[in-house]
């Protein structure tokens, strides 16, 4: 008889005190599930969540002006200040950039991430994510500041441009009001490039795991039934990708809004919110008004999200 | 008569594979033809050409005289049923069924009342609210078969689609496809793995092996006259009986074959060759017994009707069967 044919149907116990662990964490799942989640949700729910409802609180709070104390009583003052001209043009300009990097990061993503997911592969596929995550793996501080001597006046950009011939192209786009300024590396254009190349891996990623999910012959039942590439990529790819467009969107949407270095050493002096609340909470000590600006960008997010579930972008998920 | 389909020579090539190596042939307008091979044997590949999804390395294909390489396949009047279905998960059935009239601008309304049609047509009425994950593979099957009819196409290509749904279901489907072929008289290649839906089904079959047609014939010529060994195993599952063997029999020395069902046990009838052999062993298969017997180390299948009564394992046993039966097919390589 072979060993496996002289064992008892059923074994008994190992005995030991983990086979008797294991033996019970079988039986009662639920307490298995409470000693795996319960300090993760101790850390979320006291750290995380409770900080933020803590900042949310110091937002219904003032500050007395002549103390410079909080005045720890329920009021919309705050509220009222954060939307008063100044600030409000802060919230605004900050919504614009953010706005408008997503769209700018999407487009540009898109045809990255479609050649990744549909063509890559092997090496070429290796090639791809290196190039797309190297520049996270570097210090932020030093890629901005690379930035500010490619963009600066005598930078290298200026340089190549003057080569091309280009530079009064270039000195026309810096005459424009708003977006122009004395040079790329002290406007709202050099702050929107800058924005564009740090956050483009964060819209990438989402959209070419998207686009792989897409099955290649959803793309051949369309082009079989008639549609173009053109009405191929409108009702068939671009739906089926916008989940991760809209993932990689948040991304970049919300980083924008949140993000105080950029705009402080690229681009002109006026502020984006993540500089009010850094210049609220440290030098003018307002902590209720920096409170109040950090919960602009969680309203907006939420209202992102809504409309984008309104609109169908989670329906393919 | 111009054929619907026309391989002239077509090969497609990857890299060193030949998927599809110089293939002949011609569907006939109206015909249910059917591409029968196992896996890997180049008969999707074909399918695809003809679709447009592939395109060929070398020679010439037309489509009701019209020359086919080149063209894509949004340009060509010919659909596909895909083997996995292929429906639009973010669009509803009605949506899904009305895409190939949508992206070909017909007006709302008319393409609604025509999808709703073709959706009765496949006996899903009503079903148009629901989306593909809300199906049964059946229905989405019949969603799929919807979606390419809608379309008139001049020509309908199914790959493998039964291949997923359970033995009652196929059987069922299979009637119907063949029922709507005959009423709408569309020209259907049907590619399938399965011997017994490509006889069931089809006017003609071709038999793909390593990316070529073994043999191309009516279900009959096919299943009685197997030119190769290669056909005569996949179609039937045959016995293949050795040049020396058929030799003894008093025939020519080539490879032969004979059917199970050919075969019957004990001496029956005059005339009949008879064979002496040991049996090996038997299963009982519902309808009938399968006796494999040892005959001068030769394994020979005996299909045996259920009522007859069956010797047991070990015991000698008589063979017989009609020399007409014995079918010669190519010479010992």
């Amino acid at each position: 008889m072979s060993a496996i044919a002289q064992q008892h149907a059923i074994q008994t116990g190992r005995g030991s005190l983990a086979g008797r662990v294991s033996d019970f964490l079988w039986k009662h799942p639920h307490v298995f599930l409470t000693i795996l989640l319960g300090p993760p949700l101790l850390w979320l729910g006291i750290i995380y969540l409770g900080s933020l409802l803590a900042l949310l609180l110091q937002s219904f709070f003032s500050i007395d002006d002549y103390s410079g104390l909080i005045n720890y009583e329920f009021t919309l003052a705050t509220y009222r200040q954060l939307l008063n001209d100044a600030n409000f043009d802060i919230i605004i300009r900050t919504i614009l950039m953010a706005a408008i990097v997503t769209l700018f990061s999407a487009v540009i993503a898109f045809p990255i991430a479609y050649y990744a997911a549909r063509y890559a592969r092997g090496k070429w596929k290796a090639i791809f994510y290196l190039g797309v995550m190297l520049p996270l793996w570097s210090s932020y501080l030093v890629k901005i500041y690379a930035w500010k001597l490619i963009l600066a006046k005598e930078g290298i950009l200026t340089w190549l441009v003057t080569k091309l011939n280009l530079l009064w192209l270039l000195d026309a786009w810096l005459s424009l009001p708003v977006i122009g300024g004395n040079s790329l590396s002290v406007s709202y254009t050099g702050t929107f490039i800058v924005f564009v190349y740090v956050w483009m891996p964060f819209m990438i990623l989402p959209i070419q795991a998207a686009l792989e999910r897409v099955p290649t012959n959803l793309i051949e039942a369309s082009s079989d039934l008639g549609g173009t590439p053109q009405q191929t990529f409108r009702h068939v790819l671009f739906p089926l990708a916008l989940p991760g467009i809209v993932a990689g969107s948040i991304f970049t949407f919300s980083l924008t809004l949140g993000d105080y270095i950029i705009p402080q050493i690229i681009g002109s002096s006026r502020l984006f919110i993540g500089q009010a609340v850094y210049a609220q909470q440290g030098t003018a000590g307002n902590i209720p008004l920096a409170a109040a600006f950090t919960v602009v960008p969680i309203v907006i997010m939420g209202l992102y999200l809504w409309m984008a579930r309104r609109m169908g972008a989670f329906d393919a998920l | 008569m111009t054929a619907a389909v026309l391989f002239e020579n077509v090969s497609r090539h990857f890299g060193a594979v030949r998927a599809v190596d110089a293939v002949d042939l011609a569907v006939a307008e109206g015909e249910f033809f059917a591409m029968l091979g196992p896996s890997g044997s180049g008969k999707t590949t074909c399918l695809r050409l003809m679709a447009g999804f592939e395109q060929p390395t070398a020679g010439h294909i037309e489509i009701f005289g019209e020359t086919a390489e080149g063209v894509p396949p949004y340009r060509r009047s010919v659909n596909t049923v895909f083997q996995d279905y292929a429906l639009f998960p973010h669009l509803s059935i009605l949506e899904n069924v009305a895409y190939g009239l949508m992206v070909k601008g017909a007006a709302r309304e008319e393409r609604r009342k025509a999808a709703e049609d073709a959706l009765a047509m496949v006996k899903l009425p009503g079903y148009g609210v629901r989306r593909p994950g809300q199906l049964s593979g059946g229905q989405r099957q019949r969603v799929a078969l919807a979606r390419a009819l809608v379309n008139k196409p001049k020509v309908l290509l199914l790959d493998e689609p039964l291949g997923a749904l359970d033995l009652k279901l196929r059987e069922q489907m299979q009637e119907e496809l063949k029922s709507l072929q005959k009423s709408l008289g569309i020209t259907f290649v049907f590619v399938t793995h399965d011997q017994g839906e490509a006889l069931s089904m089809a006017d003609r079959i071709a038999v793909f092996n390593d990316g070529r047609i073994q043999q191309l014939g009516t279900p009959e010529e096919v299943y009685k006259q197997p030119r190769t060994r290669f056909v005569a195993d996949f179609v039937g599952s045959s016995n293949i009986l050795p040049p020396e063997f058929v030799a003894q029999l008093g025939a020519a020395p080539q490879f032969a074959s004979l059917r199970p069902e050919a075969i019957s046990l004990g001496q029956s009838g005059h005339g009949r060759l008879v064979l002496d052999g040991t049996v090996l062993s038997r299963s009982f298969l519902g309808a009938a017994n399968r006796v494999l017997v040892i005959v001068n180390g030769t394994r020979i299948n005996v299909m045996s009707p259920a009522a007859a009564s069956i010797p047991a394992e070990g015991d000698p046993v008589q063979l017989s069967f009609d020399r007409t039966d014995l079918h010669l097919m190519e010479a010992a390589s």
